[in-house]
Parts: structure tokens; C-alpha cells; sequence
């Protein structure tokens, strides 16, 4: 298997193509930003969103869970994209997820967007908790020097190549705090060099892009 | 003059005029109570002819009440035409009141119009469209007499017209009685347009009046000092001589066929201006308020020269022009004629115009062009059936004006020619997409926009109409950030987001003429103020026309003819010698495909004269096709008039390559991944009001509409490849952006005549396209790929 880990505050990570992030030693699963619902939400409003999000969402997350082995699950936050999207969950859609809650260590961290909602499925709640030495957090906190993982950002990152602009959802990277991308399959993203980011997470900042075979690094500027 | 009212007589006697042929062929028509379509070069007095019915009529026939409504593809032109009624009615005495509508009407205004409409009102296609919106609209336009519908020529090939079609139709159906009017530059079928205009497409219900010809246009291509270049199509080469032509005339447009060619020709011709006589720019991406200045200064005869794109073809007299300058080749014979027409408003006096080719290819082609104007031969042009995401939109418009019924809308929309061919079936699934989404897993029925009562379809809740009247509109625009001067400075106008991500402060980029230095960023917006040294030049995406089938048949006519040779300058007729020694010229109507070694990888070439869309299709054909046959192709260019695509292995039998079997199969494939169909994609998605378009000022929505139409549309094409949206986007892709008929004619060319030539070197004509190497982007690669390329290339990634 080639080596896409990562050192970060002492522990070796794994940054999975998916977006979401392995931790071997603790057998750890993290995944921000599921937004599960979202497409639902704007057909709320009028807006007619292809109803496939959640599938897609949970098929990815049931993908990253068997390719890495993972027995203890943190989701970052946001996971569902409105408090009142628990209830909008398709029925296959929420049986897949309560079966998920309910044969792993499941923990739900709670976001802007959802707040606890998801805990109605299963699974544990907190508003943040620390893991190895590690803050896990729904939204990086600018003041705080210990390390930590977050998400709610949803970075992400554009290389111009050969004349071909190229944007892909990274992990973003400093010294002391590591912020996933966003997981959801309908969810946008926000530019790494985006002066907003850049006011939380400081620098120097690295734009992390996992592929299967290598984990790019990409300095941001500025 | 027995034809005019005395009001009218008079004031065309007070001016010494009489009334021409097509101003008498209007006045006829609207006596029988016909629709017309008048023809007319510019200058010959075509909006007054449109409107000498109406003012005849009310003269006549005083009415309170909307009489005509009048139709403009700008909100600028029915400004000036405003301006241009208001002046003769007010001499006349009349009491005719004119107003306009239009994007930049106050609601306040707009609201009154609607219980208190004017005799005469002008507006756009999307003002209009949005007036049909309103519940009161039916009672507004009951007693419309007629529609008048201006430069039409401008628009009814394209979304906009698709709009304006089903909005008249709506219109006839509730002023039956309504005539309707087209007013149009020279064109090559006239029937066509006829067909588009008339109710239920039947083009002999629309008499046709023809304009007297104006003057011929007097067209020269500008030749260099030294040599024509080989590459290069900005005509840049030429700038002191084109700033010697400006100096020697009163007034002179100078039309480039991009944005960033405007900001580059601008800025050469001020490094040229030893006078400082004063030069302006004008173009689509500056701010209006730097726009209405310079068309002021022009109007005022304040300017020498303006530098201009297409955001200068239409409509408007902007002064005493006496001079165009066209850079780089027109691409169509009618734009060219359509640009001369810029330089004299006069039908006596011929049209000035100089062309300066960009490259010896673009020398043929403005060879080309000139024999085509001065031969009167046009470019036809291309009426697709109308599209489904403005359908869409226009449905949701009739939905929040009234309950409606699904069959006798179904009858309204057959009566636009857009959609004379429209299946019921189609039409029903438009219906099922604006109710509920129309996907197949039925998951938002308790969230339908549209529901079903005794009285039809009507909306399930009224907000959705103000949502609807936010998103109306066929134009969608690329994302793109404000350029601030300062940090509470004035607005200078707007770069396509893709460009501006790219800029950190301190870089300095080329805009509304100046050099500008990014000083910060804050929000949407991009902070500037003056800078030097080498700037970089904002791109904007599409802006580039392909060449027509008309000129290039007539490039390969003159290629063919080498007694026009003497006619060129002693290089270009040598590039052809040479060709004709080394290789062969590509015949009139054979696909002539050249191999050869070259810097170690093998070319070919193939010249289609398709025009650059085509080619670049053709170009991911072909390295496809190659990557199957185990020729390993490494990446092609393309032009309008050729393609080469290199590879590791020589190609010793392309007629397979070139096959038109299965290409639909293969398409569907590249397609599906290709830019073009997510760029088409986010379109009609916006159109159809899938998703928002973006509000200009208002923070991020450009990046997050990007971001979400792309993942829509993967999330589409996993779980519905059938979607209306994504057979609307294919419909788009393959018009518009690959040219797919012009490929299909391409390979049909190569099956019936292809010419080989394997040679031992680089071919002279090949040497335009190979220089465009390394400029291009080079397709064909895969992401992944380049991404590990970018890492490899260590910090590379952010500056």
C-alpha cells in the first residue's frame, strides 16, 4: 500500500481520497460536513435539488468505513444540512445510517447547521472531545494553541496547470490545526487562500489533495 | 404624402423628407392589417419606419391604453430610441406618451406602468417576459395593437429569441387582434426570419419590405510593414499603422473579437499616441457607468478613436464614425458587414473599413470576407428548436401571472416557431420538472411547486413567484468579482472569477485601459489601485466566434484559384508555393490530412475548415480513437482551420480515425466528462431556475453556483443520465460548444475524399496552428495526471 500518511501533533494520519480521515491508532474514522438532506432543504424553498444526496453521502461513508476498517466513527459536525433534516431522511437512507450508529463506536459532534439533531438515530453526542491529545471540533478555534481537527470550512483548492484550472476539495494544513473537507456530495466549498480562512488557521498553511497513490501538497501563499 | 396624417406630413415636410419605399411598405402593411418584416442596412431609417404605423394610427385613432410595445436586444437601444420618438412627438404636439422598461426601471415606475400604461412602451426580451409574470399583465396588454421587435436579426437564433418567441405567443393570445413587426440588418433568409416571426411559423403571413441598399462598403485589408506573421490573431503587429489611419480620420472604431484583445489593442495604441488624441475603450465587462462615458464622449465627438467588441455592434449611433477598423479576421461575412455598417450612418456615402489579418490564414480569410461583402453573399444562420430550460422558465412565468390550462398552453407554445415541433411528451415532462423536480424517485411530492385544482396549474405558494422574477433570464454569466479603485473607491467593472482567484496583492492585470495593482480583497470584491510594469491580461471565457461555412468555403476557393494569388502580398503567395511544392493545398471539398516527424513526436494534421469548435471536438476524437489503437497520443491544437494531433507512434492510416461510425457512442462517452457539458450544464440549470443565478454584489454566490452545478450535475449523471436538464445541456453542448453537424460533415468528407500526404518535414501550411502550441491549453490529459505534474513541480501550486 502506498504511503499517503500525514504527522500531525505526533499522531500518523491517513487523509482517504474521500475526503475523510483515518487514524489508524485509535481505529478511528473522521468525517465534517456530511450536509445529509441538503438537496431536500432547498426543495423546501422551491429549489427541485436531485433527491440522491443522502444516498450518495452514506454510500461514500459506508465505502471509507470498509476500505479503512475503522471501528469508532467522529463526524465533525453539520451533518445533516438543518435540524429538520433527520426527518426528511429517506427510510433506506435512515435504516443504512442507524445500522451504521449502532455496530460502530458512532459520535456525533454537534455543528451550526444541526446542532443535535442526529442523535434521534443513534450514536453519541458532544460538543467537542479530545482524542489522543487531539480537540476534535465542529469549527477551529483561532485562539486555541493545543492541536486539533475540524471541519465547517469546506476547503478546498485550485491549481492552474498547463493552462487548465483544476479545483478539488482538500484537507487544510498548519502546525497546529487540521481542517477536513467537507464529505457531502452536495456540498460547495470554500478557497484555502479565502482571507476568512486564513483569519482562523493563520499560517503557514499546506493544501492537502489525497489520491489513491500519493497525498499532494500544495503551499498556500500569502 | 396622402399616406400620413397632417401632423405627420407636415413634419416630414418641415424636414425636407419624403417618405422612402420601406417606410411606405411598413404603412401599407399595417393598412391591411399584416405582420411585416422590414430588411434595411443601418442608416436607412429603419426604426422610424417601424413606427410611422403607430404614430399614424394614434394620430388618427387617439387611444389611452398600451398601443405598441416595442422589442430592443438593449436596454442602451431602447433608451436612444426613446429619445429619438420623444423629440419628433413633442415637435409634432402630439399627445403620445413613450416610456421605457427595462432592466433599470425603478419598481415604483414599473408598478405604475402596469394600471397606467404609456401609448408606447419599450423594453427587452427579459422585461417583457417578466411583465407576463404579473397577474396584471393580461389586462395591460389586451388592447396591444403591435409589436415591434428590433434587430432581430440579433437574437432569434439564440435563448434570448426563444424567450421572446414564446413570449409573443403569449401576447397573441391575449391581443389577438396584435400585428407583429421585425426589423432587421441585411440578412441571408429573409424566409427564415419570417418563419421565426410569424404566429404558428407561417412565413407567408409576414409580407416582407426590403430597404433600399445603401452604398457598397468600401472594405481594405491592411497590410504590414514587413511580413504578414504566421501566427498570432490579434493584429497587434500593426498598431502604429492602425494609430496613423486614426490620426488621418475624424472618428474611428476599432472592433477586436475579445475583451483581453481590447485592454492589449488599447494599450498598444496608447503607446503609439504621440498626439494624445484621445482613444477610448468600450467593452461587456466594464462598469455601465464607464460604459455611458465613453459612449457620451463619443456621441459628443469628444473622441478620436474607441476601442471596442462586440458590445459596440448593435444598433445605436454613436456619431460621425468615418472609419472601422476590424483586428484579426471578422470570422463571418456578416458580422463584417454589420461592423462596417458602424462608419457612416448615411446611405449615400459608402462605409469606410480597414481588416488586419492576424495571421497569413487570417489574410485568406479577410480576402475572404471582403469578396463576400462586395458580392452581397451573407451568413445564413442557424434556427434550433427551441430550449427546454426556457420553457421551463417561461411556464413558471405564466404560473405565477395565472392558473393555466396544460392543453391550451400546450396550442400557445406550438405557435412559437421556436417550438412549432415541440412533442406533447416533452412539453409534459417541462411540466413534471418545474412541479416536483421531475425525477423518477418521486421524493418531493408534498414539496410541489406546481399543483393541480379545477382552474389548472397554479403555484403552491406565491413566494415562488418572487423567487422566479429574481432568476429570470436567458443570460447567465460566468462568475465574476468587482474591481474596486480603492477600498470605498469607485466600481471599474468585473473579471470572471477563475481569473481573479488566481491574483494575490501586489499582482498587477490590464483593465478599462490602465494598469491596476491588487492592493487587497474584500469580500467579492477586488481591491486596486494604479500599478506599472508587466501586466497580466484578464481572459474571459467563450468571446471567440468559429469561422462560418461561408468563408471558409470561399478560403478554400481562393487557395484553388492561384490566379487570385496576385493579388497577395509576396509572402503570402510564397506560403502557398511552398505548400503546393512540398505537400498539396487542401482541394474544395477533400479532407487533406498531412503526417510528419517533428522535435521527435510524430504530427498530424487535418484540415476541416469547420471552425475552431468542430476542430477541438475533432481533437478529442482523434486522440481517443489514437490512445485505442495504440498510437499513444500525447495532446493536439486546434484553429478554425486545422488540427494536429502528435503522438509517440506515426499514424500510416487515418481513414479509420476519421470514421463517422459509432461516433455518437463515443461522444456520449467524452461528453459526459468533458467541460463542455458541465459549462452547458450550469446554464440551462440557471435558466430552468434549477439552481439561483448569481446576484452580482452579493458575496460568494458565484463561487457556490459553480461549485453546486458541477455537483449536481454529478449527482445527475449517477443516478439520472435521462434528466430533462442534462438532455437540455447535450442539446446546448452539441450546438454550441463541439459544433457536432459541422464534425459530421467534416468526417462525412474524409469518407468520400480524403488526400494523405506523408511528408519528411513540417508542412508550410501547418505552421500557424503548430505555433499556436504551448499558447493553447492542451486538451486531452487527464486531471489526475496533471495534478501529480503540479505537485512534482513543487511550489508551483498558489502563486
Amino acid at each position: 500500500m502506498p504511503d499517503v500518511s500525514l504527522s500531525f501533533a505526533g499522531a500518523t494520519l491517513r487523509p482517504h481520497p474521500s475526503g475523510a480521515l483515518h487514524w489508524p491508532e485509535h481505529d478511528a474514522l473522521l468525517v465534517a460536513d456530511l450536509h445529509l438532506e441538503k438537496a431536500s432543504f432547498f426543495a423546501t424553498h422551491g429549489r427541485m435539488l436531485p433527491p440522491y444526496d443522502s444516498h450518495d453521502t452514506l454510500a461514500a461513508l459506508i465505502d471509507a468505513v470498509e476500505a479503512t476498517g475503522a471501528r469508532r466513527v467522529f463526524a465533525l459536525g453539520d451533518s445533516f444540512h438543518d435540524g429538520a433534516g433527520v426527518a426528511r431522511l429517506p427510510a433506506n437512507a435512515r435504516t443504512a445510517l442507524a445500522a451504521l450508529t449502532r455496530d460502530l463506536d458512532w459520535c456525533w459532534i454537534t455543528g451550526n447547521h444541526d446542532g443535535s439533531a442526529a442523535a434521534a438515530i443513534g450514536g453519541r453526542v458532544a460538543g467537542e472531545l479530545e482524542l489522543g491529545g487531539v480537540w476534535l471540533r465542529h469549527e477551529a478555534e483561532p485562539h486555541d494553541a493545543a492541536p486539533e481537527i475540524s471541519g465547517h470550512f469546506h476547503p478546498k483548492v485550485s491549481v492552474t496547470v498547463r493552462g487548465r484550472r483544476i479545483v478539488r476539495r482538500c484537507f487544510a494544513l498548519t502546525p497546529s490545526k487540521l481542517v477536513l473537507p467537507a464529505f457531502g456530495a452536495l456540498t460547495g466549498g470554500l478557497d484555502i487562500g479565502d482571507a476568512a480562512m486564513a483569519r482562523v488557521l493563520g499560517r503557514p498553511l499546506t493544501a492537502l489533495v489525497a489520491t489513491p497513490e500519493r497525498l499532494l501538497r500544495f503551499p498556500v501563499a500569502g | 404624402m396622402s399616406d400620413l396624417p397632417p401632423p405627420l406630413a407636415c413634419w416630414f415636410a418641415s424636414r425636407g423628407w419624403a417618405l422612402r419605399g420601406a417606410q411606405r411598405g411598413m404603412l401599407a402593411a399595417s393598412a391591411a392589417g399584416e405582420h411585416a418584416l422590414l430588411v434595411a442596412p443601418t442608416g436607412s431609417g429603419k426604426t422610424l419606419a417601424g413606427f410611422l404605423p403607430t404614430l399614424a394610427e394614434l394620430i388618427d385613432h387617439p387611444t389611452v391604453g398600451l398601443h405598441t410595445l416595442y422589442v430592443s436586444p438593449l436596454k442602451a437601444l431602447a433608451a436612444d430610441v426613446a429619445r429619438n420618438l420623444i423629440t419628433p412627438i413633442a415637435e409634432m404636439g402630439l399627445n403620445i406618451r413613450v416610456e421605457t422598461r427595462t432592466g433599470d426601471t425603478s419598481s415604483e415606475h414599473k408598478k405604475r406602468q402596469r394600471y397606467d400604461p404609456p401609448q408606447i412602451l419599450l423594453t427587452t426580451p427579459e422585461s417583457l417576459s417578466l411583465l407576463l409574470s404579473y397577474p396584471d399583465a393580461a389586462a395591460m396588454l389586451a388592447g396591444v395593437r403591435t409589436v415591434i421587435v428590433d434587430e432581430i436579426h440579433a437574437f432569434a437564433t439564440t435563448k434570448r429569441g426563444d424567450l421572446l418567441s414564446l413570449a409573443l405567443a403569449r401576447m397573441q393570445t391575449l391581443a389577438p387582434a396584435m400585428r407583429r413587426v421585425g426589423l432587421s440588418a441585411t440578412i441571408a433568409d429573409p424566409e427564415a426570419y419570417q418563419g421565426w416571426l410569424a404566429p404558428d411559423a407561417d412565413a407567408s403571413a409576414v409580407r416582407l419590405v426590403r430597404g433600399e441598399a445603401g452604398a457598397q462598403a468600401q472594405v481594405q485589408i491592411l497590410l504590414p510593414e514587413d511580413r504578414v506573421p504566421w501566427a498570432g490573431h490579434t493584429g497587434r503587429y500593426a498598431a502604429k499603422q492602425v494609430y496613423q489611419l486614426i490620426a488621418a480620420h475624424r472618428l474611428t472604431i476599432v472592433f477586436v473579437n475579445t475583451r483581453a484583445q481590447a485592454e492589449m489593442t488599447f494599450r498598444d495604441l496608447w503607446n503609439e499616441n504621440e498626439a494624445s488624441l484621445p482613444i477610448g475603450i468600450h467593452h461587456g465587462s466594464l462598469a455601465p457607468e464607464a460604459r455611458h462615458k465613453v459612449e457620451a464622449a463619443m456621441a459628443e465627438g469628444r473622441l478620436r478613436a474607441i476601442v471596442a467588441t462586440a458590445s459596440l455592434d448593435l444598433g445605436i449611433d454613436w456619431g460621425d464614425v468615418d472609419l472601422v477598423v476590424q483586428m484579426g479576421a471578422p470570422k463571418g461575412a456578416s458580422r463584417l458587414l454589420q461592423r462596417v455598417g458602424r462608419a457612416n450612418h448615411r446611405l449615400d456615402e459608402p462605409s469606410q473599413a480597414v481588416i488586419v489579418p492576424g495571421n497569413r490564414f487570417e489574410y485568406l480569410e479577410a480576402l475572404a470576407a471582403r469578396d463576400a461583402v462586395a458580392a452581397g453573399e451573407l451568413d445564413s444562420d442557424d434556427f434550433r428548436p427551441g430550449g427546454l430550460d426556457v420553457l421551463a422558465q417561461h411556464l413558471m412565468g405564466l404560473a405565477c401571472a395565472a392558473p393555466f390550462d396544460a392543453d391550451a398552453v400546450y396550442a400557445e407554445v406550438r405557435g412559437a416557431a421556436p417550438y412549432a415541433g415541440l412533442p406533447r411528451a416533452e412539453f409534459d415532462r417541462v411540466l413534471g420538472f418545474i412541479g416536483d423536480g421531475g425525477y423518477s424517485l418521486r421524493a418531493y411530492d408534498r414539496f410541489r411547486r406546481l399543483v393541480r385544482d379545477e382552474n389548472g396549474y397554479r403555484l403552491s405558494h406565491p413566494r415562488l413567484a418572487a423567487a422566479h422574477r429574481l432568476n429570470a433570464g436567458t443570460i447567465v454569466e460566468s462568475p465574476t468579482l468587482a474591481i474596486r479603485f480603492g477600498r470605498r473607491g469607485r466600481a471599474l467593472g468585473r473579471i470572471e472569477e477563475w481569473f481573479g482567484a488566481q491574483l494575490r496583492v501586489g499582482d498587477s492585470f490590464l483593465f478599462a485601459g490602465q494598469t491596476l495593482e491588487v492592493i487587497g480583497f474584500d469580500e467579492s470584491d477586488i481591491i486596486v489601485t494604479t500599478g506599472r510594469g508587466n501586466p497580466r491580461v484578464p481572459s474571459y471565457a467563450g468571446g471567440k466566434l468559429p469561422l462560418t461555412t461561408n468563408l471558409a468555403t470561399r478560403v478554400r476557393g481562393l487557395l484553388n484559384t492561384p490566379e487570385r494569388w496576385t493579388e497577395m502580398p509576396a509572402d503570402v503567395r510564397e506560403w502557398l508555393d511552398y505548400q503546393r511544392q512540398r505537400s498539396v493545398l487542401p482541394g474544395i471539398d477533400d479532407l487533406l490530412i498531412e503526417t510528419f516527424p517533428e522535435a521527435g513526436r510524430e504530427f498530424m494534421v487535418a484540415y476541416g475548415f469547420e471552425g475552431r469548435n468542430a476542430h477541438q471536438t475533432l481533437g478529442m476524437l482523434l486522440t481517443q480513437r489514437m490512445e485505442v489503437a495504440g498510437l499513444q497520443p500525447l495532446g493536439f491544437v486546434a484553429n478554425d482551420y486545422m488540427v494536429a494531433v502528435w503522438s509517440l507512434a506515426r499514424v500510416t492510416d487515418p481513414a479509420p480515425l476519421f470514421s463517422p461510425e459509432v461516433l455518437e457512442d463515443e461522444l456520449a462517452v467524452w461528453m459526459a466528462n468533458s467541460p463542455f457539458l458541465r459549462r452547458a450544464f450550469r446554464e440551462v440549470a440557471v435558466i430552468a431556475g434549477l439552481i439561483e443565478r448569481t446576484q452580482p454584489g452579493r458575496p460568494r454566490t458565484g463561487k457556490s453556483v459553480t461549485f453546486s452545478a458541477d455537483l449536481i450535475y454529478d449527482v445527475l449523471q449517477r443516478h439520472e443520465p435521462d434528466h430533462l436538464l442534462l438532455t437540455a445541456a447535450w442539446a446546448d453542448a452539441r450546438a454550441k460548444l463541439t459544433d457536432i453537424a459541422r464534425l459530421v460533415a467534416l468526417l462525412e468528407r474524409a469518407q468520400a475524399k480524403l488526400v494523405l500526404r506523408q511528408l519528411d518535414r513540417v508542412s508550410p501550411l501547418s505552421i500557424p496552428v503548430l505555433l499556436e502550441l504551448g499558447r493553447e491549453a492542451v486538451y486531452g490529459s487527464a486531471d489526475e495526471a496533471l495534478l501529480l505534474e503540479a505537485d512534482a513541480l513543487a511550489a508551483v501550486a498558489m502563486s
